[in-house]
């Protein structure tokens, strides 16, 4: 199939390695990836801040971009769940949902060693309604040992600028998060979102936790 | 009031507060989650509520004369009060012309919204919270911080501690069951004296005019029987079509609220009947906001709420700051779209953006009110600050094109250092008082797509 990748404007910049694995997992597995030059950013970001003219700009931007291909992958769960809920865009779908869902795939030949922890972010929950695919594809990843995230459908507090303008209940529900991550003894903590990710792996960080935050893409994409 | 992210400061920092929350929310949440899979029509039912709920909103100006018509039918009188200082003069009135010094108070959001104890008091009429939890915080000068639990911020010793210093001196035990026959002994004498009694309402029924209260202690039907005289405050919002609607609300209330099949109390009263119960009743149907809320084509759906609760046990945001941050006695993620819309200003602008949208309250919403869609809506309507906006204006400008979003990425890289940042310049700077921040990498990802071809 001829799918092509919105890396979102998060992955890009900070989050290219979630890219590139999004990229080499479904090559491997006999796609072909395109990645249309002209993208930018879905609009989420100002659509959640109440920037509502400047997400349907950026939103008008995107469906014309994106709006004609077959598939359209993201290793965001967010971005795709703002595109599907606000521009009506059936043909965007987050990797673990085309994997599984669509393709019918559950184990995409990964090897990766050690025990690793998956956080299911809200939106790969509640908006783009994921379900189960991350689980399924982790179970089939030689030598990874997955362990339960206590509380694993709380919210992270990222929140996009809820971060910065809430920062400290935001850090609150973060410091809760982190303690749970850490009562695993897992190395890596997993989710389907860069956004989340920053926010999970800067916690961590600050905290000097040896738990890394790792984007589920990376993990499949390891041999 | 004090904006969100200040207020919650001061709270976050109750290491104790937070650990009560987070123990209550989690054991109502755990029984909710039990009685609601246990239902096998949930969906129907939230469907159900939510159509009715419409089609009140819809129809609101042809239900409330419907239910004043069947209230007077029935022996009542309605009193039409467009904010809280009508509705407080109102009940004033009733409790003067009755020559009383006390009032007894069934659990009431609406009328703590419109602050009827204090106009009580300036009127040297003393309301008396009858209560459990309504009753320590009134002994305590303290708030609400919770819909249903509005003591959730208290734990069993400090309810000890205030009663020996309050209504029963001397009381050594912190069980629960002592603690409520201490309130009882302390209550039951007030009820038997009271001559007028005062309540908010869970429903109103339009057709028949019929007004109904839902409890779990008793001391509702104590306020809304003992007395002679019964003053009942009815937001707009509150009114159902037909009696037969509250076989659904009855169902999807208490399972989402208390997380039980049933409530223990669900009193239901139709005017006044001879020699039995009040013969004296009032109905005050309140607007406060609600009308402008209504006109609002995405906002009104916040209408459609039955205070169950259920929102804020479940929101990572409320369960971390409790309620009083929230300014209002409406707090969690309903208080956040509601408040807002009932006050109509400015004061409260910062109540939509308490929320990381995560959906939490969407999914266990009783009457299916989309809460981030609203959120969002209410942002869209917010003043920004000119800085932000500024910013925020600069940031969609780079996402107007790939060149311009590569130049960004570029700059980034030259500032920032690689690996790991751990201090940034504000407005950045609250992301690194708690977080590092990874660092842009080495190669981004369009060099690399080139680099392949």
């Amino acid at each position: 199939m001829r799918i092509a990748l919105f890396a979102t404007c998060i992955g890009e910049t900070l989050f290219p390695e979630a890219c590139r694995a999004t990229v080499e997992i479904l090559e491997r597995l006999g796609h072909e990836v395109v990645f249309p030059e002209a993208q930018t950013c879905c609009g989420q970001m100002h659509l959640n801040s109440g920037y509502a003219d400047e997400a349907a700009r950026l939103g008008r931007r995107f469906v014309r971009i994106f709006g004609d291909y077959e598939a359209v992958v993201s290793p965001s769960s967010s971005c795709v769940g703002t595109v599907r809920e606000q521009y009506g865009l059936e043909n965007v779908l987050e990797l673990s949902e085309l994997l599984v869902h669509r393709l019918g795939i559950e184990d995409v030949g990964a090897a990766f060693a050690g025990r690793v922890t998956y956080h299911s972010t809200c939106h790969s929950l509640r908006l783009t309604r994921v379900g189960n695919a991350p689980v399924r594809l982790l179970g089939n990843v030689r030598g990874l040992e997955l362990v339960e995230l206590p509380r694993a459908d709380e919210c992270c507090g990222f929140g996009g600028t809820f971060s910065i303008k809430n920062a400290d209940t935001s850090s609150a529900m973060l410091a809760d998060k982190c303690a749970a991550v850490e009562s695993t003894g897992a190395a890596v903590c997993t989710a389907l979102d860069g956004s989340c990710l920053l926010q999970i792996g800067g916690g961590l960080s600050r905290r000097g936790s040896a738990v890394r935050a790792l984007h589920l893409a990376e993990i499949l994409a390891s041999t | 009031m004090t904006a969100f992210p200040e207020a919650a400061r001061v709270e976050l920092a109750n290491g104790g507060l937070r650990a009560n929350l987070l123990n209550a929310t989690d054991t109502i949440r755990a029984k909710r989650a039990r009685v609601v899979a246990e239902a096998p029509d949930w969906e129907e039912l939230r469907e159900a509520g939510k159509a009715i709920k419409d089609d009140v909103l819809t129809r609101l100006d042809e239900y409330l004369l419907e239910f004043e018509a069947a209230v007077q039918a029935a022996g009542g009188r309605v009193h039409w009060a467009r904010d809280a200082a009508e509705a407080n003069a109102v009940v004033v009135e009733v409790a003067r012309s009755h020559g009383v010094d006390e009032v007894v108070k069934v659990k009431s959001l609406t009328t703590d919204e419109i602050e009827l104890n204090d106009a009580l008091a300036a009127a040297g009429i003393h309301a008396l919270e009858t209560d459990f939890a309504e009753l320590i915080l009134q002994l305590d000068h303290d708030r609400p911080s919770h819909i249903l639990v509005p003591a959730i911020h208290r734990n069993r010793a400090e309810i000890r501690d205030l009663f020996a210093r309050t209504i029963a001196p001397g009381i050594a035990s912190d069980d629960p069951h002592d603690l409520a026959e201490a309130s009882r002994l302390y209550l039951r004498e007030r009820f038997l004296a009271a001559r007028v009694g005062v309540s908010g309402a869970n429903f109103g029924v339009a057709e028949t005019g019929s007004v109904c209260v839902v409890e779990s202690e008793g001391n509702g039907r104590m306020c809304t029987t003992l007395p002679n005289v019964l003053v009942t405050v009815l937001g707009v919002e509150k009114l159902l079509p037909r009696f037969a609607d509250l076989e659904v609300f009855l169902q999807l209330l208490p399972r989402s609220s208390t997380g039980e099949r049933m409530n223990p109390y669900t009193s239901i009263w139709t005017g006044v009947s001879d020699g039995d119960g009040p013969q004296e009743l009032h109905v005050v149907l309140l607007d406060n906001g609600r009308t402008r809320a209504l006109a609002d084509d995405v906002g009104r759906q916040a209408l459609r709420c039955i205070r169950c609760s259920a929102c804020l046990n479940v929101c990572p945001v409320y369960t971390r700051t409790g309620g009083h941050a929230y300014g209002s006695v409406y707090p969690g993620p309903i208080g956040a779209i509601l408040t807002p819309q009932l006050r109509g200003d400015e004061s409260t602008s910062s109540l939509p953006f308490a929320s990381s949208l995560c959906g939490a309250c969407y999914e266990v919403c009783p009457v299916k009110i989309d809460i981030p869609r609203v959120l969002l809506h209410l942002r869209a309507k917010a003043t920004k600050p000119a800085a932000e906006r500024t910013l925020m204006g600069g940031v969609g400008w780079v996402f107007g094109g790939p060149r311009r979003l590569a130049l960004a990425q570029r700059l980034a890289r030259s500032v920032l250092r690689r690996g790991t940042v751990h201090r940034l310049p504000p407005p950045l700077s609250a992301w690194t008082r708690t977080r590092d921040l990874k660092g842009p990498p080495r190669e981004d990802f369009r060099s690399w797509w080139r680099s392949r071809a």
